[in-house]
């Protein structure tokens, strides 16, 4: 039976990891191919890098990079941030991505998965979605999470998916940042929505929240976090153990 | 030498850069003569199989693998490779495969239960059925990724392992000097890496 996936997220500005972390033994804790190597020992089944880069220096030191993280790291990567273009997947791909994860770039050109999909097969295109409640509705936010697009996300979301989209990251920004777990009500809507994998995002403050992510909801897919793993909370080797005592299936 | 047979489908950085890693020299090509010089053979791919097979066929590379193949020399085909050493695909129509092994390709539709979700993506444990030389550093049960929505059937005595996946999928077979994976070893890790090693001392 298929694992559940655990996924730390390094937000990279500048070809340094952005959050700080704090790791024994990890010389220079804010180089990604240091900490990309260093989840990938520790177990991580997948790694998201994110280029949060605004400048075009910037972004040609993160293709360099993503570059040598996938000569030195052998499991499945995804890169978001800044996919605006077909051209965008083809530069992010040759550098040895495996997923490309599509955001903002996706509401301002809607052909774009779709594009993307044909090209280089669904199970290479992830649609990510930041989603805010805003009047009882779950709203689709875009330019990292600042601007209200006035969507419906679940509409939203299954429309990318039939597009050709062949993975979900789920980003509840009502969850993000306050540590209490993810947002199950808003995962449910998209589990029942879809039938691609989902990946559950925004919330995670402590090792229980994953436990709780998995047996609320057995067709999530994988959980995706990145300061508690960057900071050093919650150490992945210990959360894959705790998820196996509790009959989780994961990969030790 | 490991030629990594190029016709035009899939990104091969990660292939090429996981054989670097365990120090086998490699050589992404599509030349005829640099196959047929080579020591082993990868055959990868990505995407339908009726597309990967017709560029393989244009390409003419179809024959020189072929040949090289009924020579003796170590091919491991990965993924839609692996798929291609079969006899035929039933991926949108029929198509012709290599016809290497016996089986062919056929959809998990259908064979697996309505609710689970095609394709089937993410890491799996092998059941180990056989030993091969593949499987030389690796145990039974341990867990490799993998990215299909088609498996091979009736592989008959060239089965080699299987994962299970709301029916036993077909996950990696071998005969003589011919194997292949339906997961990709070059995402898995390090359980991946030594799967690799193991088609070294093939």
């Amino acid at each position: 039976m298929i694992t559940k996936r655990i996924i730390p997220c390094l937000d990279v500005k500048d070809g340094r990891v952005v959050k700080g972390v704090n790791f024994g033994g990890l010389a220079d804790v804010s180089s990604p191919v240091t900490l990309a190597e260093y989840y990938s020992r520790a177990g991580a089944d997948e790694l998201v890098f994110y280029d949060i880069t605004a400048s075009a220096e910037g972004r040609k030191l993160f293709t360099d990079i993503l570059t040598e993280a996938a000569q030195n790291v052998f499991i499945p990567l995804t890169v978001g941030g800044g996919i605006n273009a077909l051209s965008d997947f083809e530069r992010v791909l040759s550098c040895g991505a495996d997923k490309v994860s599509v955001n903002s770039g996706a509401i301002a050109n809607p052909n774009l998965i779709a594009e993307a999909a044909e090209r280089y097969g669904s199970q290479c295109v992830v649609i990510s979605c930041d989603v805010k409640r805003v009047d009882g509705q779950f709203r689709v936010f875009a330019k990292g999470g600042r601007v209200d697009t006035g969507m419906e996300a679940i509409e939203w979301i299954r429309r990318c998916v039939g597009n050709g989209a062949g993975e979900v990251v789920v980003n509840s920004i009502d969850t993000d940042g306050v540590k209490g777990g993810f947002d199950l009500p808003m995962l449910k809507a998209v589990c029942d929505a879809v039938d691609v994998p989902v990946i559950a995002s925004g919330g995670a403050g402590s090792m229980d929240h994953f436990i709780e992510l998995f047996q609320t909801l057995p067709r999530v897919d994988a959980g995706l976090a990145a300061s508690i793993f960057h900071f050093g909370e919650v150490a992945i080797s210990d959360l894959k153990e705790i998820l196996s005592q509790n009959d989780i299936n994961v990969r030790l | 030498m490991i030629a990594i047979v190029d016709y035009g489908v899939g990104n091969l950085f990660s292939l090429a850069a996981s054989f670097r890693k365990i120090g086998a020299e490699t050589v992404v090509t599509s030349d005829v003569d640099v196959i047929a010089s080579a020591d082993r053979l990868v055959l990868p791919g990505v995407g339908a199989f009726g597309d990967a097979a017709r560029k393989l066929r244009e390409s003419g590379l179809d024959r020189v693998v072929t040949c090289e193949a009924s020579k003796g020399k170590p091919l491991m085909g990965i993924c839609l490779g692996m798929q291609l050493l079969f006899s035929y695909s039933e991926e949108f129509g029929r198509h012709e495969g290599l016809g290497l092994l016996p089986g062919r390709v056929v959809p998990m539709k259908g064979v697996i239960p309505a609710d689970y979700k095609i394709p089937h993506i993410g890491w799996n444990r092998l059941n180990i059925k056989r030993e091969i030389p593949l499987f030389r550093y690796i145990k039974n049960g341990n867990h490799v990724y993998f990215v299909h929505s088609f498996y091979a059937e009736g592989c008959d005595h060239a089965l080699a392992a299987t994962t299970e996946y709301g029916a036993e999928l077909t996950a990696a077979v071998a005969m003589n000097n011919v194997m292949g994976c339906q997961f990709h070893p070059e995402k898995s890790g390090e359980v991946g890496l030594n799967i690799l090693r193991g088609f070294l001392n093939v």
